[in-house]
């Protein structure tokens, strides 16, 4: 089951440049090995990883097969409005989404 | 007794880097190698090292490439080649007028040539990332920045991997 993590300092003023640190519980199985019995795994990868602040996205991720499994991911965010901070992913399986607050 | 550890020490640092050096011979003879056997082009042949020209190119386009303001770290040695850190740092004021626009994270040897690419803008204060990322054997890798006026900066770090991300079906 894909979940997402997200860390971010727990107190932001208006103007501050934060980092935000991103954990996605997730396979990321490349399509390139092969279970015990010799059978293809199937590609299944992240396709987009969206953050949006207050509906504007503000930070996109398209990760392929070269990202680790649960992939990690730490950017920096500028605090210009007080509001929800969301992530949506896309992956090769149906969609999951995961919402935090800031 | 101090002086006696310590030398011991060094000595195996030293060790450790004449190794490092060795491989790294040895990856840059490989891309010499792919230099000639430039038509021996198959999408999962995982030996095979790309040019920098052929990683670069198809998201530069005719656009100007300088090798600036872009940091990119990686371990010199990396043991497990599933999970590699990797941190970018990129010199950029980030404002409406100059800031980075996308990071592409562009390896040499594996079968998909970009790693992942991020899409960011002035929102985001700071261009610095970092993530961990899967390397399939000794190779380069290549951070490129596309800066909102539209010409590319980049950075490429060698990394050494002790054990493959492995490609079975390559």
């Amino acid at each position: 089951m894909t979940s997402a993590r997200l860390q971010m300092p727990p107190r932001i003023t208006q103007g501050d440049v934060f980092k935000i640190r991103l954990l996605v519980n997730h396979p990321m199985d490349s399509g390139f090995l092969r279970d015990i019995d010799g059978v293809l795994i199937q590609r299944n990868v992240i396709r987009h990883l969206l953050c949006t602040l207050n509906g504007k996205e503000v930070f996109r991720v398209e990760p392929t097969t070269g990202v680790s499994a649960n992939p990690f991911i730490e950017f920096y965010l500028r605090a210009t409005e007080s509001g929800t901070c969301c992530f949506a992913g896309l992956t090769t399986k149906p969609i999951s989404a995961s919402c935090v607050t800031a | 007794m101090m002086p006696t550890v310590f030398s011991r020490r060094q000595s195996i640092a030293q060790l450790l880097k004449t190794v490092v050096a060795a491989s790294m011979g040895t990856l840059l003879s490989g891309a010499a190698k792919a230099q000639v056997d430039k038509l021996t082009i198959t999408g999962l042949s995982e030996a095979r090292l790309r040019t920098f020209e052929e990683m670069v190119r198809p998201f530069v386009q005719n656009q100007e490439l300088k090798k600036e303001n872009v940091s990119l770290s990686l371990p010199m040695l990396a043991d497990n080649g599933h999970m590699v850190p990797l941190s970018l740092k990129i010199d950029s004021p980030m404002t409406e007028a100059e800031h980075i626009t996308h990071v592409y994270l562009i390896s040499q040897r594996n079968p998909v040539p970009l790693m992942s690419k991020f899409v960011m803008g002035p929102w985001n204060g700071r261009a610095d990332l970092s993530t961990r990322v899967r390397l399939s054997g000794n190779q380069s890798v290549i951070a490129l920045a596309r800066r909102s006026d539209g010409n590319f900066i980049y950075d490429v770090q060698e990394v050494v991997v002790t054990e493959a991300a492995c490609v079975d079906n390559g």
